[in-house]
């Protein structure tokens, strides 16, 4: 395996080798294994990279902005993980399933999804996001960690079905801490299901440092379960793609479950309701500035003559009009009825839930007779 | 042209209310969507506010240090072509609409949006500006029991404007009723909203240099966050408790060997050994002997608490201003576990993460005012204890030593001590036995 770039401190001990095929500075780094996997990836894909990524920062920056303006209740903030994401989530077949987690906007991004999916969850409007059949993504998880055994669950079914497609699930550095990861490793190379792990490894799990929980890289437990796994550059959007496209044809052939860490970094406070100042150093963050996925693909465009002008607006406006797209679909969301939560639970009639929505009818007409008697 | 209110919204989970830290823009100023306009700070974090219309600013509701509760307005705009809000407020002293003042926040973790009439403690006292609503409800006892009521009977009186702690509630088990409210309502006139000055944000320092008006000759800092907490507990302390205070300077020599004995052992290694850790221990075993010191007076009781265990209060300037976080049951740890437990407490104290429990419970406080290199001082009581001991720099000084005069290394310490609760002859025996030790370790084989 090929390990031409040192990945920066990020669980052991710093300078752990990864696969790099970007250096920071834009520059394209030949890979003897990798190369074959992006032999299709000519100028005009590479714009698309780009603009994949410029757009989904631009969603999530407005994102960001709603929740401040009162229109969203909360925010995952995916800022400095698009390369991990689009350079996986444009490595995925339509047929392959996949179950992420809660920041995984970019990834949901390639799978199709409408603004309005991105948003509805977090500004209350309804219990799940998207039809997950449409995309073949499962609702964003917010439990830590447990969609990788829904994950594993899945793969092992579509094994028995003998269906050749590969199930993947994304999760943090935080998530493999936990026992549902863990069980769910064991599981997946007991039954060799067709599974990839795909860890973006964003170095914080909310306010804890990755060093903290991992004594060595995240990419050497999964040999410990029997599971292949692979370091790559999460800032560097081929390096994803390749490890991606190279770790999902092993699945879909039957080699077993696989493992990528992608080493990325959260730019952004772990949701709107935090503030990462107060527990992380700023020189931290300027420090992966300079690793910045979105402007090492724009200088690698740049040297290849492929960053003109036009092609700069013509990223520009479709950001902006993203932008504007996600926050019309965002504030024009019909408000949801109140026993509307109801209605999601079982797919047919329940009588504890009828009776629980009896009494929540009546609670909430108790606040109209209080109005009305004023 | 139509006027846009924006509303504070809730930007953590569950939060009621933020302070405006300053604004970026002026009144007057044209703002696109989503420019900054400037920074709140909420108990969670400071946070740009960006603009959720294009158009004129015409109102900023309050200065820096305002305090804004969620759902009331904080910058009115002008804006273009836009239909006109179901009712346009008036220019000035804006009221939320009554859906929005009842709204019911979500939540999607953990944290509950706090009931508005004292459910809890409130974190701040409620300080209305000038451009708020006129009847607003006077603040709730903090930490007062919320009186038993039904959901929407708190709704009631909230948009009524009465305080549920006022009525006195006749259903059953005191459960104020509908009824009771409205009759409430009825002879009692909401109380006046006290119309004090705007109050600032936690530190100066989080201000940010571009609204500190560095060019004039005075400038006024509200009094708010840790310094408000910090100045209401040294008043508290300074006016309840007679404090009194002793001195006592000794040699100190020993300790410092008996240091630098210690350091040298591999059971020590990677402990950080400073004479602080060894007056703490001086001190826990020095309160065997003299108890008082370690004793609470319950002036509501009218009891003394003989607490029979050391909470040992470290006072520690932090980047957040004055904790006294304590090591729980200090009595119980040697020496190692007792230089382990001071090098955390430390350590959790500057990177400002004190959890509440470390912060309460205290039984006697040590201050080490050596560190900055004082010799000594008078400090004041923390709050409910009745004994605090600071220590001064250890120097090399010309001292009494066999006969002649020789260079010695020499402490100071001095103790107050609660009056009420103590005599001079139990705090001077306390405090010399305090320096016995420190001027002769071996001397503890008597003691104990």
């Amino acid at each position: 395996m090929s390990k031409p770039g040192t990945g920066p401190e990020s669980g052991g001990k710093s300078g752990e080798p990864f696969i790099q095929l970007l250096t920071p500075a834009g520059v394209r780094v030949a890979d003897p294994h990798f190369d074959q996997w992006l032999a299709d990836i000519d100028g005009d894909r590479l714009q698309g990279l780009y603009q994949d990524m410029v757009t989904v920062r631009r969603i999530d920056l407005e994102a960001t902005a709603l929740q401040r303006q009162g229109e969203l209740a909360l925010w995952p903030p995916m800022l400095g993980q698009e390369a991990a994401q689009i350079g996986s989530g444009r490595a995925l077949a339509p047929e392959d399933f996949v179950f992420p987690s809660y920041r995984d906007t970019g990834v949901a991004w390639c799978r199709g999804a409408e603004y309005a999916d991105l948003v509805k969850v977090w500004r209350g409007n309804a219990p799940s996001s998207w039809d997950p059949y449409r995309l073949n993504m499962a609702p964003m998880q917010i439990i830590i960690g447990a969609q990788t055994l829904h994950a594993t669950g899945y793969a092992m079914a579509a094994k028995f079905e003998g269906a050749e497609t590969a199930t993947v699930t994304y999760f943090g550095d935080g998530a493999t801490s936990q026992g549902d990861m863990n069980e769910a490793m064991v599981f997946a190379a007991s039954f060799q299901a067709p599974v990839l792990f795909f860890c973006q490894n964003n170095q914080w799990a909310i306010s804890e440092p990755v060093r903290v929980q991992a004594q060595r890289p995240i990419a050497d437990r999964p040999p410990g379960f029997g599971i292949r796994s692979l370091r790559v550059d999460g800032n560097d959007v081929l390096a994803c793609l390749a490890a991606t496209r190279e770790s999902l044809e092993r699945v879909r052939s039957g080699a077993g479950p696989c493992f990528i860490e992608a080493v990325t970094y959260r730019m952004g406070p772990h949701t709107t309701a935090d503030d990462p100042t107060r527990y992380r150093d700023p020189n931290e963050l300027e420090d992966w500035r300079t690793r910045d996925p979105v402007d090492r693909l724009g200088a690698y465009l740049q040297s290849e003559g492929l960053f003109g002008e036009e092609f700069r607006d013509q990223v520009r406006a479709a950001a902006d009009a993203a932008a504007a797209g996600l926050r019309e679909a965002c504030t024009s969301l019909p408000e949801p009825g109140g026993l509307e939560v109801f209605d999601h639970v079982y797919s047919g009639p329940h009588a504890v839930l009828e009776r629980q929505k009896d009494h929540y009818s009546r609670y909430l007409a108790g606040f109209e007779a209080a109005e009305g008697g004023r | 042209m139509a006027i846009k209110v924006f509303t504070l919204p809730d930007l953590g989970e569950g939060l009621t209310e933020s302070d405006i830290v300053g604004w970026r823009v002026a009144e007057g100023d044209t703002v696109a969507l989503n420019q900054v306009l400037g920074e709140v700070e909420t108990a969670k974090a400071v946070v740009e506010l960006p603009s959720p219309f294009a158009g004129v600013v015409r109102k900023l509701h309050g200065g820096p240090g305002t305090t804004v509760r969620v759902g009331e307005p904080i910058v009115s705009f002008e804006v273009e072509g836009a239909p006109a809000p179901p009712a346009a407020p008036p220019e000035a002293g804006y009221v939320p609409a009554a859906r929005e003042a009842g709204r019911r926040e979500a939540n999607l973790v953990g944290y509950g949006a706090a009931a508005e009439t004292g459910a809890r403690p409130t974190r701040r006292r409620r300080i209305y500006g000038s451009a708020e609503p006129a009847a607003a409800p006077a603040p709730s006892r903090p930490g007062a029991e919320r009186p038993r009521s039904t959901p929407p009977v708190r709704k009631l009186a909230r948009d009524l404007g009465v305080d549920l702690a006022q009525v006195p509630g006749t259903g059953s088990n005191g459960l104020v009723t509908r009824a009771d409210v409205e009759s409430h309502a009825g002879h009692a006139a909401p109380p006046p909203a006290a119309a004090a000055p705007a109050a600032g944000a936690g530190t100066a320092a989080r201000g940010g240099g571009w609204l500190a008006g560095a060019q004039e000759r005075e400038a006024r800092i509200p009094i708010k966050g840790v310094r408000k907490a910090t100045a209401a507990a040294m008043v508290a302390s300074a006016f309840t408790a007679p404090q009194a205070t002793e001195f006592l300077t000794i040699d100190a020599t020993a300790s410092m060997e008996l240091l630098e004995k210690l350091r040298a052992r591999h059971d020590f290694d990677g402990v950080k050994l400073t004479p602080l850790v060894l007056v703490a221990k001086a001190l826990c075993l020095a309160l065997e002997r003299n108890p008082s010191l370690n004793w609470r007076w319950d002036e509501e009781h009218g009891e003394i608490v003989q607490q029979n265990y050391v909470n040992l209060g470290i006072a520690a300037a932090s980047e957040r201003g004055l904790t006294v976080p304590n090591i729980k049951d200090a009595h119980t740890l040697d020496l190692r576990a007792l230089a382990v437990a001071l090098g955390e407490l430390a350590d959790t104290a500057r990177a400002g993460r004190t959890t509440p429990a470390q912060l309460s419970g205290g039984t006697i406080s040590i201050t080490n005012v050596g560190v900055f290199g004082i010799d000594t001082g008078t400090p004041i009581l923390h709050p409910g204890e009745t004994a605090i001991l600071a220590v001064g720099a250890v120097r090399r000084m010309p001292w009494e030593y066999q006969g002649g005069i020789a260079l010695r290394q020499v402490l100071t310490l001095s103790l107050s001590f609660d009056h009420r609760l103590v005599d001079g002859a139990e705090a001077s025996g306390f405090l010399a036995d305090v320096g016995a030790i420190l001027a002769d370790p071996g001397v503890v084989l008597t003691m104990v």
